[in-house]
């Protein structure tokens, strides 16, 4: 879940990383007040989820409290990316002496977080690290031990930075981490983190993105922010399609089957299994396949949950064929997953041995998940076949 | 006799007299199923159809009643029938 920069700011503020002194406004009387309470030059900025708001003339400064006012007009009515901004952050302009840049991810390939640093700051950080991968250190944390200072700080040093600079910002990212992890966070990044002509070292911009599963354990923090449980800060809104997968996923508390997102392509996916769901979504992308959707399934779903699944995705325009993929699955039952996907299609009228392009899922009850398949004519594939490879055929199939 | 049976896509399940019209073996079939296959009365075991295809063949009804009064048969397999574990 992304916050708007205002509430990273606030949430980077608790954790005590420096922050300008500012507010938010939602009409141009109110950023003139707190223009002048600021007092001295100020910085606009338009409120969106949305990235570009420099070009777009989403961020202005302001010398007067009447210059404020008239420029909190103009980026409160602008529309950047196709949203309106939830508001306007006035902060004081700051004197800044040189640009840095601190972030915290986490690291799906190492399973620790990673905090990054770069002594080029303002820009974009990937950018930063095509073009000068020197400028660009890292250095991963645990989530269990307590944050040791002393890893930040030889990640800082390592691009040449010493004394009092090297204190002050290996701080500063030692409080980012803290952040990341009291929050449940799966970004905290502060771009560009200022060195002011004064030396000392403030978050000009911030961005966090909070994990979706934290959002109850973190409720207390959000309800603070006023950010209702209802916003699910989500790209876009869920089409019907979505919310009637989520319909399904919720009818029945047996394992999941559900968390569906729609796409246009012409071959429906039931798959899932331990991060299978993106691995075939690409393999299937890979092999020239169009997805008409990506779904999770796992944790032994009832047939009943499965069977919905299948006919709501048989239920879209468009969808030729189904492809059943998963993981070697432990916890899901082959024979289950087969009966539920077999009864959704027949229940939608067709023939399995038709509409599903191939079945790949094997593990627990595989052989009497087998039998069922035999039975009613649906090719299928066991661990022998990769999942890539079972992508590779079923959308063979689609396009036969 | 069979007194109680239903089928559903993949399963079908079956109940012998005296056991389908006895109040204290229907109590005990609706309390081993974990998915909700038999529904007790005074009056015996009623088989809910809707549930039969969520069988998750773990034959704990099996051990009701005599052997062989309660079956449980894979449509899917030619109408083998589930063998009570040891
Ligand atoms: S085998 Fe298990 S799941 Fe199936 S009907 Fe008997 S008790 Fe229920």
């Amino acid at each position: 879940m992304r916050f708007y920069e205002f509430e990273a700011k606030a949430l980077l503020g608790q954790a005590g990383v420096p922050v300008a002194k500012g507010g938010t406004a939602t009409t141009s009387d109110e950023a003139a007040r707190i223009a002048a309470s600021v007092g001295g030059e100020v910085v606009l900025k338009s409120q969106v989820l949305s990235g570009g708001r420099m070009k777009a003339g989403g961020v202005k400064f302001a010398a007067t409290p009447d210059e404020a006012r008239a420029a909190a007009e103009h980026i409160l009515k602008l529309e950047i990316g196709g949203q309106m901004p939830r508001c306007v952050l006035i902060d004081s302009k700051q004197p800044v002496k040189k640009e840095y840049y601190a972030g915290v991810i986490y690291d799906a390939v190492a399973k620790l977080p990673v905090a990054i640093f770069s002594d080029m700051g303002g820009i974009d950080i990937e950018e930063v690290a095509e073009k000068n991968p020197e400028h660009v250190a890292r250095v991963h944390f645990s989530t269990f031990q307590p944050l040791q200072e002393f890893k930040f700080k030889e990640l800082v040093a390592s691009l040449g930075i010493s004394g009092n600079e090297l204190n002050q910002i290996s701080r500063i990212i030692a409080r980012l981490a803290k952040a990341f992890l009291t929050y449940g966070l799966t970004l905290a990044e502060i771009n560009p983190l200022a060195q002011l002509e004064d030396g000392s070292f403030i978050a000009l911009d911030s961005h966090c993105d909070m994990e979706e599963e934290a959002r109850e354990q973190q409720s207390a923090v959000l309800d603070e922010l006023g950010i209702g449980r209802e916003e699910t800060r989500l790209a876009r809104p869920p089409t019907e399609f979505e919310i009637r997968g989520a319909e399904v996923d919720a009818s029945d508390h047996r394992g999941v089957a559900g968390r569906v997102v729609e796409f246009d392509g012409n071959l429906g996916c039931v798959i899932g299994a331990g991060g299978g769901s993106l691995t075939i979504f690409d393999a299937l992308r890979k092999h020239g396949g169009k997805p008409a959707n990506y779904c999770e399934i796992g944790g032994n779903p009832s047939v009943k949950k499965t069977c919905e699944l299948t006919k709501l995705i048989l239920s879209k325009p468009g969808v030729e064929k189904i492809c059943v993929i998963m993981n070697v699955v432990s916890n899901t039952r082959v024979d289950i997953v087969a009966r539920g996907v077999i009864k959704g299609v027949i229940e939608s009228g067709y023939d399995p041995a038709e509409k599903i392009a191939i079945f790949r899922i094997p593990g627990s009850w595989e052989e009497e998940g087998y039998k069922i398949l035999e039975k009613f004519g649906v090719d299928y594939a066991d661990r022998t076949v990769p999942m890539s490879e079972a992508a590779r055929r079923a959308v063979e199939k689609v396009k036969a | 006799m069979t007194q109680a049976s239903g089928s559903g896509m993949f399963i079908r399940v079956e109940v012998d007299e005296p056991v389908a019209s006895d109040a204290a073996a229907a109590k005990q079939l609706a309390g081993v199923c974990p998915v909700d296959i038999f529904e007790a009365s005074e009056s015996g075991v009623t088989i809910v159809d809707k549930n039969l295809d969520e069988c998750i063949l773990c034959g704990l009804c099996l051990a009701v009643g005599p052997a062989g009064a309660v079956r449980v048969a894979k449509l899917y397999d030619a109408g083998a029938l589930l063998v009570a574990a040891v």
